[in-house]
């Protein structure tokens, strides 16, 4: 009879205790979530921080790299600056350098873009007759970066066993893990 | 005593090392202005079709230079590499303000930082959107580097003392480029 107590009691601080990490997790999902849309308005970018996908930028990039991107209407484009654009109607966004520029006295721009690895400017990767970008089509600048850490991004992207493995492992960790 | 001392080698220490480690990434200053000598010889412009893109007649623009320049003082322990390149800024009738890259040329670290370099010819296209080139008397050419570091930000310097050309009045009839 005793012991029957005993296991009572157990079970229900097991009980309160789960709530808890429940909401624990809950906290930091909802942490995460006010950081990413803190950034987001500071830098003033819908993506403040992109994993460079493709080699094209080598070797001051390559596939995995993490950039930090601002996006303030009030920095001008200007050649030499490497710029996160998407071309219209596609998804993915392109790392690239700005090659030239030509911007009217009403700020107008139009600019293009090439790859430091490329050995053709990016007219090839643009909308069929589109010759130039414009300030619409930019994300954001790149402003500083940190190597090799996108590198898990691409794997959860292209493994997506991996992706469900990786969130599994962190929800188990976070529910088992005391404080 | 010896106890003492060793509270000295603790974690304040490591922090603080840490703490000057992540500032110097992100506030190293690549902002010496470094002065490159370069001379530009400024060709001769064309007017043609724009074959690179847009169909309009443009003005071509032909420049050769030669470039002296010493990268090492840019290079710290936390260069990468440097993207080297030379830009002519100008100003037309069709456009307030155009900027177009002539020439560039990646740096790595380890790689030889004098550059001598001769009879450059520019590697892209200088069209103009438009014929603003012929008898244009103020291009501004720089030399510019994108520094890229091992970690950190990604500053974009300009070097101290660009030149000013001027392209003639006329347009070269010649067939070669």
């Amino acid at each position: 009879m005793m012991s029957l107590d005993f296991l009572n009691d157990v079970r229900r601080m097991n009980k309160r205790q789960l709530y808890y990490q429940v909401l624990n997790f809950g906290m930091i999902v909802s942490s995460a979530l006010m950081i990413w849309k803190g950034l987001m308005v500071l830098t003033g970018s819908e993506s403040p921080i992109v994993v460079v996908l493709s080699g094209s930028m080598e070797p001051a990039f390559h596939r995995g790299d993490l950039l930090f991107l601002t996006n303030r209407i009030e920095d001008p484009i200007r050649v030499g600056e490497i710029v996160v654009f998407r071309i219209e109607g596609r998804e993915i966004p392109i790392v690239h350098r700005v090659l030239k520029i030509h911007e009217k006295e009403n700020g107008d721009i139009k600019f293009l873009t090439k790859g430091d690895n490329n050995s053709v400017d990016d007219r090839g990767l643009y909308k069929q007759g589109q010759h130039w970008l414009e300030k619409k089509d930019v994300v954001g600048r790149a402003r500083g970066f940190v190597p090799y850490i996108g590198i898990v991004t691409i794997l959860m992207n292209d493994y997506p066993k991996f992706k469900y493995a990786v969130l599994v492992l962190l929800g188990l960790f976070v529910l088992v893990h005391r404080e | 005593m010896l106890s003492r001392s060793g509270r000295f080698c603790g974690k304040k220490n490591t922090i603080r090392v840490c703490f000057v480690f992540f500032i110097h990434l992100f506030l190293g200053c690549y902002h010496v202005k470094k002065k490159m000598h370069f001379v530009v010889l400024i060709k001769l412009t064309k007017n043609v079709e724009d074959f690179t893109g847009p169909r309009e007649r443009s003005d071509l623009g032909l420049i050769t230079f030669d470039l002296s320049a010493d990268l090492k003082p840019i290079f710290d322990w936390n260069v990468k590499q440097l993207f080297l390149y030379l830009s002519a800024e100008y100003k037309t009738k069709n456009n307030a303000l155009n900027q177009v890259v002539l020439w560039d040329k990646i740096v790595l670290r380890g790689d030889k930082t004098k550059l001598d370099l001769k009879d450059v010819k520019s590697k892209y296209f200088f069209f103009d959107d438009g014929n603003g080139l012929k008898g244009n008397e103020n291009i501004t050419l720089t030399l510019s580097w994108n520094v890229v570091p091992n970690a950190g930000i990604l500053p974009l310097v300009t070097g101290t003392g660009h030149i000013s050309a001027a392209f003639p009045d006329s347009y070269e009839m010649t067939k070669n480029y």
